[in-house]
C-alpha cells in the first residue's frame, strides 16, 4: 500500500534560497500560488520535480524545496519528458517564459504538447526578454519599442494559446498574474488533469514591459474586460454580470442580457472538454473580453499510457526475459 | 583474356575476398550477408563491409546507384574486410565500372551478361561493351546470362510477376559462389523458410534460383576450379556474426541488466548511427525506453532528464548531431550526471560524407563545448568490441558520475564480424553512486573520495530533494555560487574527476615488438587495418615494429609514456588530419611524432600502410 501523503503547508515547499526577482514582479505571485497549490494536490514532496530553461522565470526551481533542474535555454520540455518517461510516478512541472518556450525552445514546446505526456507547463508570458534586459520576444506586439526594436517591433507575435492548441494541446488555461486565488486553483486542476497541461500566466514585468496587460488585468477594469470561463457554466462577464458571449455565424459576439431580447439562456455554455478545439481557439483569440480560466481540458490517452500498453504487450509476447536469451538466440554457432 | 580452365583440383586457400556489386535494388546486401553468415557457420573467421549509395533509390543502372557488399573470409585471423578482391560479382555494367579497379589482376569477375544492354552500358558511361572490347583481358571473365537463366528456372512457379522474378537473380549469383567456395546453400534456404514464412511462393522461387545457380556452376565447364577455405582456428566458444551498431546496442542492454537500472535512449535519426536506435526500440521486453525525439538536442536533453530520474541514459548520434548536442553535454558534465553519448563518426565537416567513414570528430568529442568541460572519451575498435566499449562506457559513467563520449565510426558500425558471445554473468560488476537514504548533513555535492563522483540522489527519494543546474554550484551545498575561488575549485575538481578515471582503466597493450625501431600508433576503428599490416610486416621479417592501439583517450592509459619511450620512431596513423597526435603532443613532450593521415572517407588500405611502414622501418 502507498504511504499516505503528509499534510503539507506552503512553507514545506519553500527552499532556503533568497528569492531574487525584481520587487513587484508577478513571479512572486506565481511562486507563492504554486507553493500554496502543492499541498492541495495530494502528491508527495519527494515526487515533485521542477524543470526550467533559462530566463527570469527559470530561477523558479531554486526557490522550491522539491527536486529541480535549472537547465539550458529552451530545453526544459525535452528534459521533463525524459524525467517523466523514466519515472511516470513523478509530478513533473516545466517552468518557462515566452522566449524560452516559443523562440529558442519552440520545437520542444510544440512536440511536448503533441505527445501529451502527463506533465504541467507554466508559461510566464511577459511579452519581453527580461534577463537580457529588454529585447522584444515572440509575443511582443508589433510596434512595441524595446532595446532591440527602438523604432518599433516589426515581427508579428504568437498567441501562446493559439500555438498550443494548434500543436494539439489538450489542456490550456490562461490566468492573469494578479489573481493568486484563481491561479492556485488552476495549478491544482492542471496537476489533476491527465495529459500535458499548459498554463499561460499574463505576467507583468515591472521593469521592461510594465503595464503590458493592465487593460485586461487592472482591478478597476478586470471584471468588465475579462471573462473567467468555467466548464459547464454560461460565458458571463461584467461588473453587473450582464454581458456574455454568443455565436453569430462563425464569430463570437458580446451580447448584453436584456438588450435585443437576449436572455442568459442565449449565452454560450463553456465546454472545456470538447475534443473539437474550434470554439476554444475563438476564446483564445478574443481580446474583448480577454478570456481567462481553463479554456480547454480534453481528456485523451497520454504517451505513457500508450507506451505502457505497448511494453506490456511486447513483454507478454516475447521469448526473451534476460539479455542472454537474446544474445544466444538465432544464428549462433560453436567453435570447439 | 585469361583461359578459364586451369587445373581441376580443389585448391585450399587461407583467405579470400569477394565483392558483390549491383544496382541498389539488386539485393547485394542480402547476397553478401548470406555468404558471410554461411561461411561463419562453416567456421571461417569473417569480416564484412557494405557500401551503398546515400540515395535510397538512385536511378537504375547509374554509376552512383551502385550498391556493394564486401566479404573477407579465412581459415586465418581476419581483421578487416580487405582491400583488393579475389572475386568480383557484377550484376550490371555500372557495378563493373565502379568496382573493377578493386579486382586483383588475373582474378575472376562474374557478370550477368543479360544486363550489358546498350542502355545500361550508356548509363554506365561505357563507350563500348567491356565484355567485347578486350578491356578485361587481364581478368578471368565469367559471363552468365543470369536474368534469362533465372526466368527459365522460375517458368513453372505460378503467380510470380516479372519484377519478383528479376529480383531473385541475385540468388543465382549466390548459388554460383557457394559452389565455387564449397559452401552448402542449406543455411540460406533455411533463412528463406524463416523470413518468408507466409509466402511459400517466394520461398520456392528463391530456393529454385539459388539451387539453379549452384548446379549451373557445378555443371558448367567454364567455371574455374572450386576453392575451399578451411575453418579458422578461433578461441572455443559460442559465436554469432554481429554488426558494430548492433554490438553497441547490446552492450548497453547488458550494462542495464548488470547495473539493475532501466535503459533510456533519447535519439534522433542520423546516418550511420540510426541502427542503434532501430535495435534498441525492439527491446521493450527488457524495459528499454527508446524515445525518438524531435531533434538532436531533445535526444540528449531527454536523456539528461532520464538520468536525473535514475535511468542508465544514453543518446546516439553522428558528427553534426554531436555539434548540436554540445551545450547539453556541457550541462550533463556540469550537473555531474551519468550519460553516454555515442558518436558513430562519419565523413565531415558539415554534412560531409554521411555514408563514409572518418575519425575526424575526436577533437570535437574532447573539446566541443563552452567553458572548461572535460568528459571521458573512449573508442571502440572492432565491430565486435563495440559491445565491450558500450558496456564500459556505461560502467564508467555510472561509477564516475560524468558523461562519457563513446566514439565508433561508419566502418566498424556497419561492418560485421564474429562475436564470441558474452554472458552478462561474465561481465565486470557495475557499481553506482545512488544515495539510498537521507543521512544527517547530506549534501548534493558530497563526493566519493577515491573517484570524486558525487552522489546520485534520485527524485522519489524522501529527504533528498535538491536542485541542480547549469549555473556554477557551491562545492558542498550545490546552491548557486558566484564565489571566484569556488568556481576555480569546481573547475579543477571536475577535471580531476576525469583524470582519476586513469586508475580504473587498463594499460595500453603493445602487440608484436615490445621495443625497437618503429611503434605504429592508432586509435578506434582502424585497429583491423593497422593490426593486419603490422602483422604482415612482422611476418615479412620486420621484427622491430610494435603496435599500440588506443581505446581510452581521455584520460589516456597510465603506461602511455612508458610505451612511447621504448621505440625510436612513433608513427600515428589516423583517418583525419592529425587529431589524436595533437592529444599525444599536449600530454607527452620530447617525442617526434610522425603522422600518417588519410581523409578520403575510406579506411586505410593494406598496401599504403605497408609502403609507409617500409619507408620508416629498417
Amino acid at each position: 500500500m502507498e504511504a499516505a501523503v503528509k499534510e503539507y503547508t506552503y512553507k514545506d515547499f519553500a527552499s532556503d534560497q533568497e528569492v531574487r526577482w525584481c520587487p513587484g514582479c508577478d513571479d512572486y505571485v506565481i511562486l507563492r500560488s504554486m507553493q500554496k497549490a502543492l499541498p492541495e494536490m495530494g502528491v508527495k514532496k519527494e515526487d515533485v520535480v521542477f524543470i526550467s530553461g533559462i530566463g527570469c522565470s527559470s530561477r523558479f526551481p531554486y526557490y522550491m524545496d522539491t527536486y529541480g533542474m535549472h537547465s539550458i535555454h529552451g530545453r526544459a520540455p525535452a528534459i521533463a519528458s525524459g524525467v517523466k518517461l523514466a519515472n511516470p510516478d513523478l509530478s513533473v512541472w516545466v517552468i518557462t517564459g515566452d522566449g524560452d518556450s516559443m523562440a529558442i525552445g519552440g520545437n520542444h514546446f510544440i512536440h511536448v504538447l503533441r505527445r501529451n505526456l502527463d506533465l504541467n507547463i507554466v508559461l510566464f508570458n511577459n511579452e519581453i526578454y527580461g534577463l537580457t534586459k529588454g529585447q522584444f520576444s515572440p509575443t511582443s506586439l508589433v510596434g512595441q519599442k524595446t532595446k532591440s526594436s527602438p523604432y518599433g517591433n516589426t515581427q508579428p507575435p504568437f498567441s501562446a494559446g493559439e500555438l498550443a492548441i494548434g500543436a494539439q494541446a489538450r489542456f490550456f488555461a490562461r490566468i492573469s498574474g494578479n489573481t493568486p486565488k484563481e491561479m492556485t486553483q488552476v495549478f491544482v486542476d492542471a496537476e489533476k488533469f491527465k495529459g500535458t497541461s499548459l498554463i499561460e500566466v499574463m505576467q507583468n514585468c515591472p521593469i521592461f514591459n510594465d503595464g503590458a496587460f493592465t487593460k485586461f488585468t487592472d482591478k478597476a477594469v478586470r471584471e468588465d474586460r475579462q471573462l473567467f470561463v468555467e466548464h459547464g457554466k454560461p460565458m458571463v462577464f461584467g461588473k453587473e454580470k450582464d454581458k456574455g458571449l454568443i455565436l453569430k455565424g462563425l464569430k463570437l459576439e458580446v451580447a448584453t442580457i436584456g438588450e435585443n431580447g437576449i436572455t442568459q439562456e442565449d449565452l454560450l455554455v463553456h465546454n472545456a472538454k470538447d475534443e473539437d478545439p474550434t470554439l476554444h481557439q475563438m476564446l483564445v483569440r478574443s481580446e474583448y473580453p480577454m478570456v481567462t480560466g481553463i479554456i480547454r481540458s480534453f481528456d485523451d490517452v497520454t504517451l505513457e499510457e500508450r507506451e505502457d500498453a505497448l511494453t506490456e504487450q511486447v513483454k507478454a509476447d516475447s521469448q526473451f526475459s534476460k539479455t542472454d536469451d537474446l544474445f544466444f538466440s538465432g544464428d549462433i554457432y560453436n567453435v570447439f | 583474356m585469361i583461359p578459364l580452365i586451369e587445373d581441376q583440383n580443389q585448391e585450399v586457400l587461407e583467405a579470400v575476398i569477394i565483392r558483390f556489386v549491383g544496382d541498389s535494388g539488386d539485393g547485394m546486401q542480402l547476397t553478401g550477408t548470406q555468404f558471410s553468415d554461411t561461411s561463419a557457420m562453416f567456421g571461417n573467421d569473417v569480416a564484412t563491409f557494405p557500401n551503398y549509395p546515400a540515395e535510397i533509390r538512385a536511378p537504375q543502372g547509374s554509376l552512383y546507384g551502385v550498391s556493394g557488399f564486401q566479404v573477407h573470409i579465412g581459415s586465418v585471423e581476419i581483421s578487416t574486410p580487405g582491400d583488393n578482391v579475389d572475386l568480383l560479382v557484377a550484376m550490371n555494367p555500372a557495378g563493373l565500372k565502379t568496382n573493377l579497379h578493386a579486382l586483383k589482376p588475373g582474378h575472376t569477375v562474374i557478370v550477368d551478361s543479360d544486363a550489358f544492354t546498350k542502355k545500361n552500358l550508356e548509363k554506365a558511361l561505357y563507350e563500348s561493351n567491356p565484355l567485347e572490347d578486350g578491356s578485361l583481358e587481364n581478368y578471368r571473365v565469367i559471363e552468365v546470362a543470369m536474368t534469362s537463366l533465372t526466368k527459365e528456372a522460375l517458368k513453372e512457379v505460378e503467380g510470380l510477376d516479372n519484377k519478383s522474378i528479376t529480383r531473385s537473380k541475385n540468388m543465382f549469383s549466390l548459388g554460383m559462389v557457394y559452389w565455387m567456395y564449397d559452401r552448402s546453400p542449406e543455411y540460406t534456404i533455411e533463412f528463406f523458410n524463416k523470413k518468408f514464412k507466409n509466402k511459400p511462393q517466394i520461398i520456392e522461387a528463391n530456393t529454385k534460383v539459388l539451387n539453379a545457380g549452384f548446379y549451373f556452376a557445378e555443371t558448367l565447364e567454364l567455371i574455374p576450379n572450386a576453392y575451399t577455405i578451411a575453418p579458422a582456428k578461433m578461441e572455443a566458444g559460442t559465436y554469432r556474426i554481429i554488426m558494430g551498431n548492433t554490438a553497441t546496442a547490446w552492450g548497453f542492454l547488458a550494462a542495464a541488466e548488470k547495473s539493475g537500472l532501466e535503459l533510456f535512449l533519447g535519439s534522433y535519426p542520423i546516418t550511420p548511427a540510426t541502427d542503434i536506435l532501430h535495435e534498441l526500440v525492439k527491446h521493450k521486453h527488457f524495459g528499454v525506453k527508446a524515445f525518438q525525439a524531435e531533434d538532436e538536442i531533445a535526444g540528449i536533453t531527454s536523456s539528461i532528464g532520464a538520468a536525473f530520474a535514475g535511468d542508465l541514459a544514453i543518446t546516439t548520434t553522428s558528427g553534426p548531431g554531436l555539434a548540436l548536442k554540445g551545450e547539453a553535454l556541457g550541462l550533463a558534465m556540469m550537473i555531474e550526471l551519468p550519460l553516454v553519448v555515442v558518436n558513430v563518426q562519419r565523413g565531415g565537416p558539415s554534412t560531409g560524407l554521411p555514408t563514409k567513414t572518418e575519425q575526424s570528430d575526436l577533437l570535437q568529442a574532447m573539446y566541443g563545448r563552452n567553458g572548461e568541460s572535460p568528459v571521458i572519451v573512449i573508442a571502440a575498435s572492432t565491430p565486435a568490441n563495440c559491445f565491450d566499449f558500450a558496456y564500459m562506457a556505461s560502467k564508467l559513467t555510472l561509477e564516475h558520475m560524468t558523461p562519457v563520449v563513446l566514439l565508433t565510426d561508419g566502418y566498424i558500425a556497419n561492418g560485421s564480424a564474429p562475436w564470441k558471445i558474452q554472458s552478462v554473468e561474465s561481465m565486470p560488476e557495475i557499481k553506482n553512486n545512488i544515495v539510498k537514504e537521507a543521512k544527517e548533513n547530506w549534501h548534493p555535492y558530497d563526493r566519493n573520495q577515491d573517484t570524486l563522483a558525487r552522489g546520485w540522489a534520485i527524485p522519489g527519494s524522501e529527504g533528498l530533494e535538491h536542485r541542480v543546474g547549469g549555473l556554477e554550484k557551491d562545492k558542498v551545498s550545490g546552491n548557486v555560487s558566484y564565489v571566484p575561488e569556488n568556481h576555480e575549485h569546481m573547475i579543477s575538481t571536475r577535471a580531476e574527476k576525469v583524470r582519476r578515471v586513469q586508475n580504473y582503466i587498463p594499460d595500453v597493450e603493445v602487440e608484436f615488438a615490445q621495443e625497437g625501431d618503429l611503434l605504429v600508433v592508432g586509435w578506434g576503428g582502424t585497429y583491423g587495418s593497422l593490426h593486419s599490416a603490422v602483422k604482415q610486416m612482422n611476418d615479412e621479417g620486420y621484427s622491430n615494429i610494435g603496435f599500440a592501439h588506443f581505446n581510452y583517450i581521455n584520460p589516456l592509459p597510465k603506461n602511455t609514456e612508458e610505451v612511447l619511450k621504448k621505440f625510436k620512431k612513433i608513427l600515428v596513423c589516423e583517418l583525419n588530419n592529425g587529431q589524436f597526435v595533437q592529444i599525444l603532443k599536449i600530454n607527452f613532450s620530447g617525442f617526434d611524432f610522425l603522422q600518417f593521415n588519410k581523409v578520403q572517407g575510406l579506411p586505410f588500405a593494406n598496401n599504403e600502410l605497408i609502403q609507409k611502414f617500409k619507408s620508416l622501418a629498417k
